[in-house]
């Protein structure tokens, strides 16, 4: 079984911009994307803070080439794989068995709550075009469609790790031999459903958030989708230009401690984060950066930073969390942070970890709040750990 | 290397769950909904934990637990779920309290549970499991792509023991849409009359059925997975005659190695219309049983057929209540199982015995 | 009050889907977190829901909750204190 994954090309869509270029630009320049709610249609516009695209459905049809009519994490799936697809130059490489593997936790919710609440009051009303494409499977199904991909299409959702779990199966479709491509990531849009769920849930920031911050007060919503092309190191050698970095560990660990909780000592993140570094054989030490899954609420960031402080200390990485821009994208949030990952894997890029005025107490460390470039940096650690204790960690390295 | 099932549990609308008996009785559902025969929970799930528990996590926990302790097994090394609906009941129900209180904060729990990674999560949480955990949501492909990763994870780690399980519910919500769009029978229909009438549509079922695999070779096994594979919407019957015949050829067996073919026939003529005409080319003259007129329809139903090969090939019978008057062979080696689900995934899933 | 304790027994018990102990056997002052009851962070979000749907009470910080639903005699204490009499 070959052992190297190389990522050979890298498309988003977030809060931050429509692309990789105009992401990166607003992350250098500390630019948040975090605002009041513009698109989306809820009584909370004006209370809750989000990120969203800036672009409303008929703008991402138009974008994306979907019609309207179609739910808008498609719409945002085909715009960021469409990216990652011609950033990777693999369209003139022969016999390439290609995959797509991409997860979402909502489907296409923001067209079946609409369809829900005229079916409520009458079970005969409702569009069924828009509850047509609800289901996980079926956003992946139409985008593969789109972008040429037949037969290995595989759809993943397990909440916030959903999109590192993606990529983790497509790494190793490949390594056991049965593909030679697989483009991998996630989307999510926003929708009523999530962000009343959230509110209900009482993890949300009124403000903007500030991870690992003392006084954080919880998350700010996102949304956006980020997907990276996984190349075996046969396919990779057949590129004309160098891939990005390669996908040099991972692991996927469970916290089992509580359906939403994570344990306080971070006992799934630890071992998510272990497990993603014996895999590649690393020390502690040759870690430069991470980038934290870093959510803003009090139990994900401190949780978080235990398992780092076990690991790590006492020389920590630099680390940050993106999420203080992007907002946190849930099924999509792996897939663009490890777009923003890859990146700084290959150029060495610090990303700065937003609003954060006091540092947590209970750490010895604190995350960067500048960016910087740092080229010394040689591998990068990604974490996300979700919902039902679903704890996943990628690593990139520079080539 | 070789995967094992070493044991099987599994909830569905006839009497599967902790039956010594294979399939002795069929039970009749006369109104296109095949519901779950379940199991008294009480005995099985502490009420403390399962109080939240909507049904199609208790249908889950019950089967996987059950699936483990035949195994006599308390501690699997993974635990890989597969669902395209995930937990609708919660979903409604939070979507309902959405819609009819106005987006006031309501029903929590049901929102925790909406997700699609619950399942999995909560047999975690009750094992204390640590392991890999990963959940899939590939419509009428999501149980083989479990399979996959799971084949995949003992390859990886030829000890480990990985717990896989498929899932879908049937509730009101999903029995009403499904029939708006033309999914089921337009007038009721008996279960046991689904391949008798050459109509439009098919009946709903609903299902969990939980598999512990290992790379272990065990005369308790039931069967050996040989391999697994998913297509994507086919252009035509050559096309999906084409991905049935490079599938054997991957395995170096032709037709006429295959001992049986569970086919998903769903009693909808145009459905099963691609079934007839496969039987007439590249699955010629194989012994055939169908499952569909047992657990219904819903996109994770080969978890059931996967179910029902396995126990054939342990017990190397055919229960004479499947129908089954086509001569057979003495020994039922190898079985395929070839499903499609609206003709937009289709599955193969090849066993042989051990 | 014991009418109101009486009420949120039943109360609780629906709202958590409690079944293993019949709601008047709920003791007034046993703790309903950790040990006792054994309920969790996502029961107090439920009993949340319980307060404002029932009796039009917002708890608005989660922190708050250990010590508002200690027990049901506590939860009874707050909601007297703090809901709208009305003529």
């Amino acid at each position: 079984m070959s052992t190297a994954v190389f990522i050979a090309g890298a498309g988003v869509i977030s809060g931050i911009g429509n692309n990789v270029a105009e992401c990166l630009d607003r992350l250098v320049k500390g630019q948040t994307g975090i605002d009041t709610i513009s698109y989306l249609e809820t009584k909370h516009r004006g209370l809750l803070p989000v990120s969203e695209v800036k672009l409303s459905n008929d703008e991402l049809a138009v974008l994306s080439g979907f019609s309207p009519k179609v739910n808008r994490t498609a719409m945002l799936s085909l715009i960021a794989a469409k990216e990652a697809l011609d950033n990777a130059g693999i369209h003139d490489i022969p016999g390439l068995r290609m995959g797509f593997v991409s997860a979402n936790t909502v489907g296409g919710m923001d067209k079946s709550e609409r369809f829900f609440a005229d079916f409520l009051t009458d079970q005969s009303k409702g569009r069924l075009r828009d509850i047509i494409n609800h289901e996980c499977g079926s956003i992946t199904a139409i985008v593969a469609e789109k972008i040429g991909i037949r037969n290995h299409i595989s759809t993943i959702s397990t909440a916030c790790s959903s999109s590192a779990n993606a990529i983790m199966y497509g790494a190793r479709l490949i390594k056991h031999n049965f593909l030679d491509a697989v483009i991998a990531g996630g989307t999510d849009a926003i929708t009523k459903f999530t962000l009343n769920g959230f509110n209900t849930l009482m993890i949300l920031d009124e403000q903007y958030c500030k991870p690992f911050d003392e006084n954080r007060q919880g998350l700010n919503l996102g949304e956006g989708a980020g997907y990276v092309v996984l190349l075996s190191e046969r396919a990779a050698s057949l590129l004309k230009k160098n891939p990005i970095c390669t996908l040099s560990g991972y692991c996927n660990a469970n916290d089992a401690y509580h359906q939403t909780a994570t344990s306080p000592e971070g006992e799934g993140p630890y071992m998510a984060m272990t497990g993603a570094l014996t895999m590649g054989g690393f020390q502690v030490g040759d870690i430069g950066y991470i980038n934290l899954h870093g959510t803003g609420t009090q139990n994900n960031d401190s949780s978080e930073a235990a398992a780092i402080k076990r690991l790590f200390n006492p020389v920590y990485p630099k680390m940050s969390s993106t999420k203080s821009f992007t907002g946190h994208t849930l099924g999509a949030s792996a897939g663009i942070e490890a777009v923003f990952s890859a990146l700084a894997a290959q150029q060495g890029l610090v990303y700065p970890n937003l609003r954060l005025k006091t540092p947590m107490t209970a750490f010895p460390f604190v995350p960067e709040t500048v960016f910087s470039k740092d080229p010394g940096i040689r591998h990068v650690l990604s974490n996300s750990f979700g919902f039902g204790g679903n704890c996943s960690s990628l690593i990139f390295s520079k080539l | 290397m070789k995967v094992y099932i070493r044991s099987i549990a599994n909830v569905s609308p006839q009497k599967t769950f902790n039956s010594s008996l294979f399939l002795n009785e069929f039970t009749e559902y006369s109104d296109n909904r095949l519901t779950c025969i379940e199991p008294d929970y009480n005995e099985l799930i502490d009420l403390k934990l399962g109080r939240r528990m909507s049904r199609v996590i208790k249908m889950s926990v019950a089967s996987a637990f059950a699936c483990l302790k035949e195994a006599g097994i308390t501690d699997p090394d993974a635990i890989v779920t597969a669902t395209a609906y995930g937990c609708l009941e919660d979903t409604t129900v939070f979507l309902t309290n959405m819609v009819e209180q106005d987006e006031e904060p309501l029903a929590p729990t049901a929102f925790v549970q909406a997700t699609h990674n619950t399942i999995g999560a909560q047999i975690a949480l009750l094992l204390k499991c640590k392991g890999y955990n990963n959940t899939f949501v590939s419509g009428g492909a999501s149980f083989e792509n479990a399979l996959v990763d799971a084949m995949m994870v003992l390859a990886e780690k030829e000890s480990a023991k990985v717990l896989v399980g498929g899932m879908d519910e049937i509730t009101d919500f999903s029995q009403v849409v499904l029939n708006r769009m033309g999914l089921y029978k337009r007038h009721p229909v008996s279960n046991f009359d689904l391949f008798k009438f050459n109509s439009k549509g098919t009946i709903g079922g609903e299902g969990s059925a939980f598999f512990l695999l290992t790379a272990a070779s065990s005369e308790n096994n039931f069967a050996a997975i040989d391999a697994v594979s998913t297509f994507y919407k086919p252009g035509n019957i050559s096309e999906t005659a084409q991905q049935i015949s490079s599938f054997l050829n991957a395995q170096s067996i032709g037709s006429g190695d295959v001992d049986l073919l569970i086919a998903g026939n769903n009693g909808d003529t145009k459905n099963d219309e691609i079934y007839l005409e496969l039987q007439k080319t590249v699955l010629k003259g194989i012994p055939f049983v169908n499952y569909k007129n047992l657990c219904g329809e819903y996109p994770t139903s080969t978890a059931f057929a996967l179910w029902m090969g396995a126990n054939i090939v342990k017990t190397n019978s055919i229960p004479a209540t499947l129908n089954h008057n086509r001569t057979s062979k003495s020994k039922i080696n190898k079985v395929l199982i070839y499903n499609h689900y609206q003709n937009i995934f289709h599955s193969l899933i090849l066993i042989s015995s051990c | 009050m014991d009418e109101l304790i009486a009420d949120l027994k039943e109360q609780i018990a629906e709202q958590l889907k409690i079944k293993n102990i019949r709601p008047e056997d709920i003791d007034n002052d046993e703790p309903l977190f950790g040990a006792g009851l054994g309920l969790d962070s996502l029961d107090v979000l439920e009993l949340i829901v319980l307060l404002k749907q029932k009796y039009k009470l917002r708890v608005t910080n989660a922190e708050d909750g250990p010590k508002v639903f200690r027990s049901v005699r506590t939860m009874a204490e707050y909601i007297t204190a703090n809901r709208v009499q009305t003529t």
